[in-house]
């Protein structure tokens, strides 16, 4: 089995994670459409160490993992918030009067 | 004929046939380079150089011809897709695989079994009439059956509703077959060389040389391999797990994820099991091989990686799923395991076509579907090559749906569910 150690759970079976992707950074909320697609789905498909979501189903918590996508070693583990140190505002939808 | 065969029986040397030509060196240009030796590889220069008479072409592969995906795959042929596009590209596709053996004069295997995919829930009998329905329309044999007639089709399948996830009903594909992959790779491989095509191994692609980039795609001259530049007026990509590596060479970003796919063989046993079996909700595909092995497979990997490893998770999820629907098989060994490098899409359709560099051209994103593509990827490429026209038939694989919100949602007919 392999293992992904938690940084709230400790060492635990991959087979209790969800992996969630390369870590990309977030456009603009005015964005456009190219950008857009940019974010959402064109990949970097990286061969080598990339940064990573990872979330841990039963106590629901998303990680970062770096990890080397040819040898399949995980390099380091930590909590999001050491990558998103800020709240992200979201500014609340116009509303027609 | 007796004699020929005590001549040759009792001589040291058999008069073998080449059907390869030795490795010559590369030509400083060519009309077409096809990166990729694979099946849809060497299918692309074999339609090139029969159907159009373009023989100028060279196969580049970095490692052996037909040593990737197309011989890591189940080998399972079938057009019971879902979206229209799907249907009519895999329809013709099934079409070209019924005369390949003739027309390699090689015996591929060929062997037409009847595909069954289970469904066990009502959401899963829900797409399986949807899917039946749209194939109906195009004239292809699905239909959508119940335990009745699966018990009278399939007798080993267990229909017991005790099981965990009792089998509600079933999408019987009567045309779904199976073939020898290899044989595949091999016929077009010798057809193409045969017509005069150049198949360079271990020949990697460094980069790709274009003039007239200035904020667009620009236009391809040449390829920079490990032996050598080649100039070329097109060129193309058939490329599996590393789509994304070499579609960076030219500076495009696919949405594409290299996933493993990994399948397994039991002993041979004696033959029990005429029907493929599909299991999209247990994550199972089954059948028995002429040799007797059962060919099994299950969902990719649950992330991405560059590498070919087996799991021990894989294969207790595979096992127990497929213990549910033949529990006598629980003393049966495994023989052999292997994975490849899935190139998946996020809607599960392949990219083909056109790219935005002028005279480069793509075949990706063929997840867990490839195999089954092979001869109408070759026939189509080979047409889009030669007439500079993408075929209608795979315009709807443009990987500019992306980029206008238009995907092409597949993946309720992919074989297992991802």
């Amino acid at each position: 089995m392999k293992i992904l150690n938690c940084p709230l759970n400790g060492p635990r079976n991959i087979s209790e994670f969800v992996w969630g992707g390369e870590v990309k950074e977030h456009p603009a909320l005015d964005c456009t459409d190219e950008q857009w697609v940019d974010y959402a789905v064109l990949e970097n498909n990286t061969a080598g160490v990339v940064r990573e979501w990872w979330y841990h189903v039963p106590t629901a918590y998303w990680i970062i993992a770096e990890r080397n996508t040819v040898t399949d070693e995980i390099i380091r583990t930590y909590p999001a918030r050491e990558l998103f140190k800020d709240r992200v505002e979201f500014p609340a939808p116009a509303v027609k009067p | 004929m007796v004699f020929a065969l005590l001549k040759y029986g009792l001589n040291r040397h058999y008069p073998r046939v080449h059907q390869f030509p030795k490795p010559r060196d590369l030509r400083p240009s060519y009309d077409v380079v096809i990166i990729g030796g694979g099946g849809h590889g060497l299918a692309t220069a074999y339609y090139l150089a029969r159907d159009w008479g373009i023989t100028n072409v060279a196969v580049l592969d970095k490692g052996y011809l037909g040593g990737g995906n197309t011989a890591r795959n189940t080998a399972i042929i079938r057009s019971n897709y879902l979206t229209p596009e799907g249907v009519r590209f895999y329809d013709e596709s099934v079409r070209l695989y019924k005369d390949l053996s003739n027309d390699f004069d090689m015996n591929i295997m060929y062997s037409e079994r009847g595909h069954f995919t289970l469904a066990h829930t009502d959401a899963a009998i829900r797409t399986m009439r949807w899917r039946a329905e749209v194939n109906k329309h195009f004239g292809i044999e699905s239909e959508l059956i119940f335990n009745d007639d699966i018990a009278k089709l399939c007798p080993q399948l267990n229909l017991s509703d005790k099981a965990r996830y009792p089998v509600l009903g079933a999408l019987y594909h009567v045309p779904g077959s199976i073939a020898r992959h290899d044989a595949v790779a091999w016929g077009y491989g010798a057809g193409a060389a045969m017509r005069g095509v150049d198949i360079h191994q271990r020949t990697e692609v460094l980069s790709v040389t274009r003039e007239g980039v200035n904020g667009t795609g620009g236009r391809v001259t040449g390829v920079l391999t490990n032996r050598g530049p080649i100039a070329c007026k097109k060129v193309i990509q058939a490329v599996a797990g590393a789509s994304g590596q070499v579609a960076a060479m030219v500076g495009m970003r696919l949405p594409i994820r290299t996933i493993p796919l990994q399948a397994c063989v039991s002993q041979p046993l004696k033959p029990f099991l005429d029907k493929i079996i599909v299991s999209g909700s247990l994550h199972v595909y089954i059948s028995q091989s002429s040799r007797g092995e059962l060919v099994m497979g299950g969902s990719t990997d649950p992330y991405s990686l560059y590498g070919t490893r087996s799991t021990l998770d894989f294969k207790e999820g595979l096992m127990a799923h497929m213990l549910e629907l033949f529990p006598f098989l629980g003393n049966v060994k495994i023989l052999r395991q292997w994975a490849g490098m899935t190139d998946m899409t996020p809607d599960f359709a392949p990219i083909m076509g056109e790219t935005q560099i002028e005279n480069y051209y793509i075949d990706a994103g063929w997840g867990t579907w490839g195999f089954k593509a092979t001869p109408v990827c070759g026939k189509r490429n080979a047409e889009m090559l030669a007439t500079g026209r993408v075929p209608e038939l795979i315009q709807g694989f443009t990987y500019r749906r992306f980029h206008d919100y238009n995907q092409l949602g597949e993946k309720g007919a992919a074989s297992v569910g991802h």
